[in-house]
């Protein structure tokens, strides 16, 4: 058989290598490729200036530069802009709701822990990894001790219900997240199973849960559930909402995740078949490696959503940061300051959630490894 | 060589039969895509099956792995037939390799990666001997500089390489290639095929699905052709090339040979 023979190009026939032009790099080509590359992006610039040119001074204005920081109460404020007074007094309530004021440390220990419990989840090559992962599926009964203590007797006891304020949004809202993902990624698989008692379940527990408003469910959860369950049994609210909140949540997680394995070519569940792996080893080697990347953007979105749905639980007495504020603001003292005080929960949310959605943005760039 | 000499030298080398299909019948739905194939295969066996799309021949060796299900008749593979018994169906899976027109390498794993993930969670192998085994195969399949990269900076060539190599650190006793040059481009199907009749060369058992003629009388002992699923005509590549008995194989040589 004739061998073709390889063919090589002659460098003195090809032209030369150039840099591109001054004005295609550096931060004048990403001016002109992003905010003036036409007429109708040039306009929408400059009318976007033009209005933060008009909100941001007069906010900064209102919320630091003629603000009142100090004051026992509403009639402390006297100048136009925002009134603080009332952070000094009530940002423990704020933090902590009625948690006793001695006792507040105990919360901060189970945050700063929460560090160490994530790291090695969320950042690649920690130092300790495994030891941090064996720590971080201690840190559940960890926090809990610490929040509630009684055991051992070492921790003087504190009851759920007094628990309130942002804690109880991260308490829940992180339960829930932590929760949510492997009970979706169950529902997601079961809904794709052969299976049919199996399939039923999943489909009928996904359209029940996702059918019905999250109050709904809490509603039910703290007015029927008590009436079916022996009377001796009281489950502890904060466990009642974040079971509702998990269920909610892994109900759209479930869809999301399922949107995520149909996008998975059939032939990678056939190659993972054909080397002989398992149905558990090719779900967890091959599909859902590939179709949790995916589904990132939408893991995330319901993360977001049930974190902020935390606030819901007033409906039930709970008091979280939301409930705190809305209590606040009808309190003579500050009666009034509903802008100050909702601008300063909104922080709050808008911390966690920012981060929250620039992280999975990082893993999406992480994890795109068909592109590259 | 004649067409008799060939037969005897398969006849001398396999006495063996390792996969056996008798009375194959499958549906889907209604529509009766394999229609009482008998075939068997012996050892070092290298089959070429041809048709026109539509014959049934990539279904054919998907039911030789299980990836369909046949409805009628009996598969033997390796000693080991297959029924719906899930131990059985990963006892044969364990030992036949598969290639498939669209690569299906896992984009998310390097290429190194993509090599010892079923020897090391199938046949338990350890890691580092997992990795070496996979080294020597891409260097067989001539890509072992690429064993870091992600599939998806891979060229066609060089994933459907890969894909190859994947298989083989399994270490199967039969290969099933199903059209495994047809998704690529014309530049790189040599490089494939070249893969191949190496592959050929070291007395693996190979079942191949393909369009690739040139391949058939290179390395075949035996061209099959297929339409409306049945085997129309077997023969040694010799003997189906130069003189197609069924005026059906005719037609699709002239034409598959026109161009």
């Amino acid at each position: 058989m004739d061998q073709p023979q390889p063919f090589h190009r002659n460098p003195a026939d090809m032209l030369p290598e150039r840099a591109p032009p001054i004005t295609a790099t550096g931060p004048i080509g990403w001016l002109r490729a992003n905010l003036f590359s036409n007429w109708v992006n040039t306009l929408l610039t400059l009318v976007a200036l033009y209005i933060l040119w008009l909100a941001i001074p007069s906010f900064i204005d209102w919320a630091f530069l003629s603000a009142d920081i100090t004051g026992e109460d509403r009639f402390a404020c006297t100048s136009d802009g925002a009134c603080w007074a009332w952070l000094d007094q009530r940002i423990g309530q704020f933090l902590y709701g009625f948690y006793p004021s001695d006792q507040t440390w105990r919360i901060n220990v189970a945050v700063v822990l929460l560090i160490p419990a994530l790291a090695p989840w969320l950042i690649d090559n920690v130092p300790g990894q495994r030891w941090l992962r064996w720590f971080s599926v201690v840190y559940p009964i960890l926090a809990t001790w610490l929040l509630v203590g009684g055991w051992f007797g070492i921790l003087e006891e504190v009851t759920t219900d007094n628990l309130g304020g942002f804690a109880l949004n991260l308490t829940v809202g992180l339960a829930g997240i932590v929760l949510s993902l492997p009970v979706g990624i169950i529902l997601a698989l079961g809904r794709q199973s052969r299976l049919p008692l199996i399939r039923w379940f999943s489909i009928g527990f996904i359209e029940a849960v996702r059918g019905v408003p999250l109050i709904t469910l809490l509603f039910v959860s703290n007015i029927i559930l008590p009436i079916f369950l022996p009377p001796d049994v009281a489950l502890d609210s904060v466990i009642r909402v974040i079971v509702m909140v998990t269920a909610f949540a892994s109900a759209y997680m479930a869809e999301v995740i399922r949107g995520g394995l149909q996008a998975i070519p059939k032939g990678q569940y056939e190659a993972a078949s054909a080397m002989g792996l398992g149905y558990w080893q090719s779900m967890r080697l091959i599909i859902l490696p590939q179709a949790l990347k995916i589904s990132i953007p939408g893991i995330v979105n319901t993360f977001i959503g049930l974190f902020k749905d935390t606030t819901l639980v007033i409906v039930i007495g709970l008091f979280d940061i939301l409930g705190i504020a809305n209590a606040m603001v009808s309190n003579p003292d500050w009666l009034g300051l509903s802008s100050e005080t909702y601008v300063f929960v909104a922080l709050f949310f808008f911390v966690v959630c920012f981060s929250m959605s620039r992280y999975s943005m990082r893993l999406e760039r992480k994890l795109d490894t068909d592109r590259r | 060589m004649s067409a008799t000499e060939d037969l005897e030298q398969i006849q001398e080398r396999s006495d063996e039969p390792t996969i056996e299909i008798e009375g194959l019948n499958k549906w889907y739905g209604s529509f009766h895509v394999l229609r009482d194939i008998n075939l068997t295969v012996t050892q070092g066996e290298r089959i070429v099956i041809c048709g026109p799309s539509g014959s049934g021949k990539s279904t054919l060796i998907r039911c030789i792995n299980r990836l369909e299900e046949h409805q009628e008749g009996r598969i033997v593979v390796d000693g080991t037939r297959l029924t719906n018994d899930l131990k059985q169906i990963d006892a044969v899976r364990r030992e036949v390799g598969m290639v498939f027109q669209s690569f299906n390498l896992f984009p998310h794993l390097t290429v190194l990666d993509n090599c010892t993930l079923a020897p090391i969670w199938v046949r338990k192998t350890p890691k580092a001997e997992a990795e070496a085994t996979a080294m020597e195969y891409l260097e067989r399949v001539k890509i072992p500089e690429q064993a870091l990269k992600f599939p998806g900076q891979l060229s066609g060539g060089q994933q459907q390489r890969v894909a190859i190599a994947r298989s083989l650190c399994m270490k199967p006793k039969i290969m099933l290639f199903d059209e495994p040059t047809s998704a690529l481009d014309p530049e790189m199907i040599k490089e494939v095929l070249d893969v191949m009749v190496d592959l050929a060369e070291t007395g693996m058992t190979m079942l191949v699905v393909t369009h690739e003629m040139g391949f058939a009388s290179q390395v075949a002992d035996r061209v099959i052709f297929m339409d409306e699923g049945q085997i129309v005509e077997q023969n040694t590549p010799d003997e189906f090339f130069n003189n197609p008995q069924s005026e059906r194989t005719k037609l699709f040589l002239s034409q598959i040979l026109s161009h």
